[in-house]
């Protein structure tokens, strides 16, 4: 992209309305940072990106499942395989090579990962923290979440640590509302977060340990914290009414 | 010459009628105020008429007993891979309901009086009725489970899948034969990862055992499964956002009609429906719809899973009758509100789509389509938001508005422009830092995106903020006085 495109198509943040509020401190900026596609040193059109053997097979069965015509489909599998071989964001080169495997235009490829907010079209940590703030989680003290977050890794909401260890997100309802306030780091959700228990869990990340995956008190699930109310019988058998009585009045 | 004469002749009518309906606007416009103010204050309906009060009601509901729930691995004490399944009694002569046929299927979800359990509520048998029979030009049919759950407050379908995975499994067989579709997609929000896996491991189980696939279960009907993700838009749940997705694109929902049920997913005939409402149906084939139809007031049959977060002492997704009294359900399932009852400021009943109702009404109200209805709020994902007392109301909705304004794919412009606009005069209002007429400008602005976009989103945005002024205005209107009270002994 020339230099003039790239300054024409430039697409900033929104600018934060006159007075913040205490809570909600900004208007974030797109979950991945700008719209445009930035050259780095580290992400250009040259710089070499294929997926390995592995990810090629698993390619292979991501499009077993759509029409052979419509291979577009798998766009989003694809790219999300990418970014999981590339640990965690989408270089250029690599939504280029989704391109190419799917045979699209490449500019359908950009348009859909900068449209979908899970796509890191910049380097990030090794670990994304992604704080759910949403009103549910706002009410079980998603924000204090978010500040224990800031305070503990040193840094703001879209930025990384130095280490490159971990990266900042706010981010929207994540759906385990039952178990707010929660972040959603990589893969997993922690859930029924205290400010110290985040801080325990970033902990453990930091020194490569396994933090416990789920909620974060004696909990399970979706169940009460307090206990569950129901099912606390076991199971009936199997059961099934007697569908041959039912024939002959569906024939007649 | 005739014609000619004809063609002046209805140039002049369509001049009168421009002139007359010109008239007619302005005398509207002057009459505007009043009529809003007479509409402002309808007769009201006496409280022993009015239908949605648990008090004007002379049966119960609620309190469902175990032996009649459907999700009995909700709290995962079971293996919710297949042998578990099997023996709760998943994929239980499910052969011989393939082969009852699809009308037999069509009417039974008819007769359970099943709603969709996705926000709607449309009839769900209805829904399904309306997909062609053959496919007279080849072309297939598919079914779409929509399990892009991103409601704000909504945790059901995520239980399902990780926990019960098979019950979607079978749903999707049978409700795809319903519809005389070849093959089910189920496109899973890309956050929901572990669930994602869960889910992946219970298709290719049954794939394994042969109840998916060529002659899946030994039915002679050949089916096929496919779990697909998506990558983190709430507007990919509108059912065709979804479908342009799936077909690997920006999820923009297209303009209906064409509607998917003729025209969707390639270009074939396409049914969208919730996670929940599949997952059901087994088990109202098995047991009858007459079963599932005993539960809940007219109308709105059957069981359901509530997801209550926020200010209650004991926050839980739980199945339960429909029709359930919201007090009850909190007090029952929940361990009350956090502070006691009368500690209660503002329930959103069903997602952040729809609009919160104040202590009165969340009193005497039954969580059922109807009588949310009726009060001006919805049953929408049946996600149960509590809020206590020490809520800043403003700022709760506030935060829903900028929800909005982040998941508007911004196709539309009264979505897109209006949504921020929303949130920033919401920021403003939670300060005090505007003018009272401004809170009319937000219900105006509110009124310009309702109804004027391609999907629903658009009036998800607005529903909340209406809500909130119709049920809080005193409060917008104290803190806009104390502000300026404030400015002016700084100015002094």
């Amino acid at each position: 992209m020339s230099s003039l495109a790239a300054t024409l198509l430039r697409v900033l943040p929104r600018s934060p309305p006159a007075r913040r509020s205490p809570s909600i401190s900004h208007a974030r900026p797109f979950a991945a940072g700008l719209n445009v596609h930035r050259d780095a040193a580290h992400n250009t059109h040259d710089t070499p990106f294929d997926f390995t053997e592995h990810n090629y097979q698993r390619i292979r069965a991501i499009l077993k499942r759509f029409p052979k015509n419509y291979a577009a489909s798998a766009v989003i599998p694809l790219l999300d395989l990418a970014q999981r071989q590339n640990g965690g964001w989408l270089p250029l080169s690599a939504m280029n090579k989704v391109a190419t495997v799917l045979s699209m235009p490449p500019i359908r490829v950009y348009e859909v990962a900068s449209f979908y907010t899970m796509f890191n079209r910049e380097r990030i940590g090794k670990y994304n923290v992604q704080v759910c703030t949403t009103t549910p989680c706002m009410l079980r003290g998603g924000y204090d979440i978010l500040d224990a977050c800031k305070s503990h890794l040193g840094i703001g909401v879209g930025a990384d640590t130095d280490d490159g260890l971990f990266h900042l997100m706010e981010v929207e309802c994540l759906g385990a509302c039952v178990n707010a306030p929660m972040v959603q780091i990589n893969d997993h959700f922690y859930e029924d977060l205290t400010p110290n228990s985040v801080k325990a869990v970033l902990t453990d990340l930091k020194n490569g340990k396994h933090p416990t995956i789920g909620p974060q008190i004696d909990r399970n699930g979706c169940e009460g914290p307090k206990g569950r109310t129901t099912l606390t019988s076991p199971p009936p058998a199997p059961y099934c009414r007697d569908l041959d009585a039912l024939k002959p009045a569906q024939q007649k | 010459m005739a014609l000619r004469s004809s063609f002046t002749l209805a140039l002049r009518r369509s001049h009168c009628a421009l002139v007359s309906y010109t008239r007619s606007l302005a005398t509207l416009k002057s009459t505007a105020p009043k009529q809003a103010a007479a509409a402002a204050k309808p007769t009201p309906t006496p409280k022993s008429e009015e239908e949605w009060r648990v008090s004007n009601y002379s049966g119960s509901h609620g309190g469902l007993s175990d032996k009649d729930r459907i999700f009995t691995n909700l709290y995962r004490d079971g293996d919710w891979r297949l042998e578990g399944a099997l023996k709760r009694g998943d994929w239980h002569k499910t052969k011989d309901l393939v082969q009852m046929g699809r009308d037999w299927i069509i009417d039974e979800i008819k007769a359970s009086g099943l709603r969709g359990r996705g926000g709607a509520g449309f009839p769900s048998g209805l829904k399904y009725s309306f997909m062609p029979k053959g496919s007279p030009d080849g072309r297939p049919n598919y079914l779409v489970v929509n399990a892009d759950e991103s409601e704000p407050g909504t945790c059901k379908d995520r239980e399902i899948m990780r926990s019960d995975p098979h019950k979607l499994v079978e749903g999707c067989l049978l409700v795809g034969r319903a519809m005389s579709a070849r093959a089910a997609y189920i496109y899973i929000r890309g956050e929901f990862i572990d669930e994602r896996r869960n889910l992946e491991v219970a298709v290719a189980e049954a794939y394994a055992k042969g109840l998916l696939g060529k002659n899946a279960s030994g039915s002679g009907y050949d089916f096929d499964v496919y779990v697909t993700h998506g990558a983190g838009a709430y507007i990919c749940g509108e059912e065709t956002a979804m479908i342009e997705s799936l077909e690997g694109k920006q999820g923009k929902p297209r303009l209906k009609p064409p509607f998917p049920a003729n025209i969707g997913l390639y270009g074939c005939p396409t049914t969208v429906t919730n996670v929940e409402t599949v997952a059901v149906v087994p088990t109202i084939l098995r047991r009858g719809s007459d079963w599932f139809a005993s539960f809940g007031r007219k109308g709105n049959a059957g069981t359901k899973l509530f997801c209550i977060s926020g200010h209650v002492n004991n926050p839980c997704t739980v199945e339960e009758e429909m029709s359930i009294p919201l007090r009850e359900l909190i007090d029952r399932h929940c361990g009350g509100v956090r502070g006691g009852w009368d500690n209660l400021l503002a329930i959103i009943p069903g997602g952040s789509s729809v609009q919160l109702m104040p202590k009165d009404i969340c009193e005497d109200v039954f969580m059922d389509f109807d009588s949310l209805k009726a009060v001006g709020s919805g049953l929408g994902t049946a996600a149960v938001i509590v809020m206590d007392k020490s809520t800043d109301v403003i700022a709760a909705i506030s935060r829903l508005s900028y929800f909005y304004k982040h998941e508007s794919c911004g196709q539309c412009t009264p979505c897109r422009e209006g949504t921020g606009w929303l949130w920033m005069l919401m920021e403003r209002m939670k300060e005090g830092d505007a003018k009272v007429e401004e809170i009319d400008m937000l219900w105006e602005i509110t009124k310009q995106i309702e109804g004027h976009t391609i999907c629903a989103l658009g009036d998800a945005a607005a529903w909340p903020v209406q809500g909130v002024i119709r049920h809080f205005r005193p409060e917008f209107e104290r803190r806009i006085a104390e502000f300026q009270s404030k400015n002016v002994q700084a100015a002094v």
